[in-house]
């Protein structure tokens, strides 16, 4: 332990630890930007700075460890002045436009203003950037709001792996971007959107898709129909001042009938209908390479489900594409069935069908333009909505969400068992595939505890379970005996590392899991802000307690998935679900 | 007027000595103890311009159990008004070399690499001639030292060591937080020696010559002689090795064109000083002789009455405004700041009150800016406007 002095408290704290940290843990606040708990380490807005005696400059207390003895004052004289002019050099470099900004009163560098008690600008001047990069599906970029405290850098090179945010060029020409002429729509950008979680003011936003879905809405000729993803009915309760963890499936459905969707969908039915193909898939592989190698054999098999990590591997490790599950994402296999089966039984022309997702991804907008997500001309999905951008349109309509009753999901597509929650979160679709897999291979329950693969929980970068078949039913006897190895990673640098893995020949797993945020959907670039690791288990728990809450907790006792394949599909990978529920993908450059 | 205060020339960094193989050879056949202690005895200071003790850096380094450690030499000579790194680089590199390579001896480092300034690239076949020949020698006497140059790409501030570093591993030339230390954390995250040129070329004037030759030039805290660029309003341009610790009245009236109004010490990121402080200003480290003592990488530019102040410092905030490398905010909006600052107020926009606020706004960047640079702007600033504040309004 190390003793130091802050505002004349005497203090014990670890080894360690930064000025910042230990001022946090004796109840002294520090004004601060752009530091990031645990990962953003560049100290880089110079907000933070304290008087340490001795020293010949202020020290920036985020990156500052403490020292035995020390002696610092938080808001001296000196400290609160220069705060002030730091912040007001800040804002010289930034656009007066808060009313219109998307991010009005959801914005740190208001807080901090308001925090550090600013009345006046003394530094008026020039503004150095005006990029706005509209190209991408699923970011807008505008650079006259950046700030440049670089929080997106660190996410896009040191969480994600991507390394597509940088700076570029010098002093006051400073800009945080792809490089000069690139656009984010062109670029390796895996739309994950894991920046604009981070941003702390409006330089990075999602696409809005709001404005055409309210004219959807209006459009009197046409059936809409609204599903939505098992991650958002855990995080948007956020959006209308409930605590992390709150899960608002009911009012959510309300709202939903009530902004005027003629039919609200679960994609929880369709992550029950993922798991019969997908688990289908997977043994289909297994199979082969115990009784058949070399051909349909490619294992490990990777989950499919998140468009972000789909990019990335199409750009980074297009040799690798084979190991992907073939299986569209749950919403786009929803998406293909309401124009056609649902179109079918309740006879409306596909034609007139507007399909909207909710989801808490930015990746997905990008992945209903991709040319293999048409099917008869027709897009599967019409357009993506976040979860932020829902609770944007509830507020915007006038809908007293808190005080909304309790609704229900529509039929025939809204049934969806305890499995189909867990794909929200990191380590949930291998648990929900297994628990199928499992019982179709034995014809046992999966001997978990409460169905839970504990190992495959909580937010480690990467998590491994292995399972041993015995007994298996007559059909699977070539499992008899084999011990099954999954893997299960969120976040793209996690990706990376079982991708190098597999290149070299030595993973030695069977099936992995992954999904492009760290946590998985429950923090995808669409959720509400802020994100850290303590919302995200709040997130987490919720989504298991829906799953928990549930009698029906497995993929294939859901009846109306039976039913869909009995009327319609006929079997799993069988013709009908080739044509509507399976994908293709594509060679991207690297750069 | 004190006797440290005359003015005196020294020969010792141009002089021409072909036995640096002896000195190597003689060099390695003492403990590294003994060589730290010689230099530390000698009080060489780094002459790059910040001044730190020579023989505390390679004891630090040499203190850290590694086994791998890195000696660099630090050619990027970016400071505007510098050009005595050059010339040793392409005079005498062999004393460079060598004291590259005692230094490797000393600390237990077998890589040496100079960073050199991308402007520099002429230096190149010559400098790589040189270390040819130098580590063929080295082989001969069983030292296993390596130099390599690594050529920089133009930016000022990869001259500050950490971003040096960054440059070196491929990445955006940015300085790192400090602490830790070069020292204990430098190139690759080892034990890294950074010295300039002219610090390693008297290293071997040291080693040749004992530390007591250095320590009995110069003054107080400000030992040994120095080179020094001239440039500006001067009838003798050019690179002059002097005795530290002179007055710079004595320094106008060897090399001024009897015309001199200031005298700009230590480049942009120095300080201006006034003809009426002429007299109480000595050329050194620290430590107060009669007057202010400055610091220097050794940049002396001289201004006659013939030149605008205003013009002076429009001309270095221009360069800051450029050369920031855009991380902190205090030093990348602070610059483009400072130069819309003045020129507002000599375009009439903004009344000379504004001039105050910018002051602050300087002191606000010397307190919390990331690294050495942006800390230094407030210098040529501060002196500037306030000894010719007339010339900033009028």
């Amino acid at each position: 332990m190390i003793n130091i002095t802050i505002n004349n408290k005497v203090i014990q704290v670890e080894e360690g630890t930064t000025i910042f940290e230990a001022a946090k843990q004796h109840g002294v606040l520090i004004p601060h930007f752009c530091y990031m708990e645990n990962v953003h380490q560049i100290g880089s807005c110079r907000i933070c700075v304290v008087e340490v005696e001795g020293g010949k400059t202020l020290m920036a207390s985020c990156v500052t460890e403490v020292k035995e003895g020390m002696i610092v004052h938080t808001n001296s004289e000196r400290v609160r002045d220069v705060r002030k002019v730091i912040y007001e050099l800040m804002l010289s470099d930034h656009p007066k436009e808060c009313l219109s900004c998307w991010r009005n009163q959801n914005c740190e560098l208001q807080d901090l203003g308001n925090l550090i008690q600013i009345s006046e600008f003394r530094y008026e001047g020039a503004k150095s950037k005006d990029i706005i990069d509209t190209s991408s599906p699923s970011i807008v970029r505008d650079s006259s709001k950046c700030i440049l405290c670089r929080r997106c850098v660190t996410v896009c090179n040191d969480i994600q792996g991507v390394g597509l945010m940088n700076p570029h060029h010098r002093g006051f020409s400073t800009f945080i971007g792809p490089s000069e002429d690139e656009l984010l729509g062109e670029s390796v950008c895996t739309n994950c959107v894991q920046c604009v979680l981070v941003c702390p003011v409006g330089a990075l936003k999602e696409k809005d898709s709001t404005a055409i879905v309210w004219e959807a809405l209006y459009d009197k000729t046409k059936t809409i129909v609204v599903q939505t993803a098992p991650a958002v009915r855990a995080a948007l309760g956020e959006v209308f001042g409930y605590e992390p963890g709150m899960l608002v499936t009911g009012k959510m459905a309300s709202a939903l009938h009530e902004l005027g969707f003629n039919y609200v969908f679960d994609t929880n039915f369709a992550a029950d209908l993922t798991i019969m193909e997908e688990g289908s898939e997977f043994l289909g592989r297994v199979k082969n390479a115990i009784t058949a190698p070399g051909k349909n054999d490619v294992l490990p098999m990777i989950t499919s489900c998140s468009p972000g990590w789909i990019k990335f591997i199409e750009h980074r490790y297009p040799d690798q594409l084979s190991n992907l599950s073939s299986c569209k994402s749950p919403h786009m296999m929803l998406g293909a069935l309401t124009k056609t089966y649902f179109a079918e039984k309740m006879n409306i022309d596909p034609a007139n069908i507007y399909v909207v997702s909710v989801m808490p991804c930015t990746a997905k907008k990008f992945e209903i333009t991709r040319p293999e997500m048409f099917n008869n001309g027709l897009a599967d999905v019409d357009a993506v909505i976040t979860t932020r951008e829902l609770g944007r349109m509830i507020k915007d309509a006038g809908i007293d969400f808190r005080n909304l009753p309790d609704g229900e999901f529509d039929s025939p597509l809204g049934l969806s068992s305890g499995a189909a929650d867990i794909f929200g979160t990191t380590g949930g679709v291998m648990e929900a595939a297994l628990r199928t897999v499992y019982e179709l291979v034995t014809g046992r329950e999966l001997p978990a505890n409460n169905l839970h693969i504990t190992p495959l929980e909580g937010l480690d970068r990467i998590k491994t379970a292995e399972l041993k078949i015995e007994n298996p039913l007559p059909e699977f006897s070539f499992l008899a005996e084999v011990t099954v190895k999954v893997a299960v990673t969120s976040g793209l640098l996690g990706a990376a590392e079982l991708l190098n893995e597999i290149k070299k020949g030595t993973s030695p797993y069977h099936f992995i899991e992954i999904m492009g945020c760290p946590g998985g959907c429950i923090s995808g670039g669409g959720q509400p802000r802020p994100v850290n690791d303590a919302i995200r288990t709040k997130r987490l728990e919720a989504i298991y307690r829906e799953d928990e809450g549930k009698l029906l907790r497995k993929s294939h006792e859901n009846q109306d998935i039976m039913m869909l394949y009995h009327d319609f599909l006929g079997v799993p990978l069988g013709h009908k679900s080739h044509e509507l529920l399976h994908t293709v993908y594509t060679r991207r450059s690297k750069n | 007027m004190t006797t440290s205060y005359q003015l005196k020339r020294a020969d010792f960094i141009f002089k021409y000595e072909n036995d640096w193989e002896k000195i190597l050879s003689k060099c390695i056949s003492r403990t590294p103890q003994e060589l730290i202690n010689e230099l530390i005895s000698s009080e060489l200071k780094g002459r790059g311009g910040a001044g730190f003790p020579t023989g505390l850096k390679w004891k630090l380094a040499a203190e850290v159990v590694d086994a791998t450690k890195y000696v660099i030499c630090n050619a990027d000579e970016g400071e505007p008004g510098t050009f005595k790194d050059r010339e040793i680089l392409s005079m005498v590199p062999y004393k460079v070399l060598t004291g590259m390579a005692v230094c490797g001896y000393v600390i237990g480092a077998k890589e040496g690499y100079i960073y050199l300034r991308g402007e520099y690239f002429f230096l190149q076949p010559e400098l790589n001639k040189a270390i040819r020949e130098f580590e063929y020698y080295c082989k001969g006497i069983n030292l296993d030292f390596t130099i390599r140059i690594f050529m920089g790409s133009g930016a000022y501030i990869c001259g500050e060591e950490t971003a040096l570093f960054e440059s070196m591993e491929g990445k955006r030339g940015e300085p790192r937080n400090k602490p830790p230390f070069p020292s204990s954390y430098g190139y690759m995250g080892k034990p890294t020696v950074i010295n300039n040129v002219e610090t390693l070329a008297h290293t071997y004037t040291i080693f040749k010559y004992g530390a007591k030759r250095f320590y009995d030039l110069g003054v107080q805290y400000s030992r040994g002689s120095k080179l020094f660029s001239v440039s500006g309003d001067t009838p003798k341009p050019g690179i002059y090795e002097l005795e530290l610790g002179m007055s710079l009245a004595d320094f106008v009236d060897e090399f001024g064109d009897g015309d001199t109004k200031a005298v700009q010490v230590g480049g942009a990121s120095g300080f201006l000083v006034p003809r009426k402080r002429f007299d109480e200003t000595a050329i050194g480290f620290q430590g107060k002789l009669t007057g202010i003592s400055l610091p220097t990488g050794g940049s002396m530019m001289l201004f006659n009455s013939s030149r605008s102040m205003f013009n002076v410092l429009d001309n270095y905030l221009e360069f800051f405004r450029e050369e920031s490398c855009g991380q902190c905010t205090p030093c990348r909006v602070g610059c483009q700041q400072l130069l819309m600052g003045i020129k507002a107020v000599k375009r009439g926009e903004k009344n000379a009150k504004y001039l105050d606020k910018l002051l602050r706004l300087t002191e606000t960047m010397k307190l919390t800016a990331k690294c050495g640079l942006g800390q230094s702007v407030a210098n040529s600033f501060s002196s500037i406007v306030e000894n010719f504040r007339e010339e900033m309004i009028y």
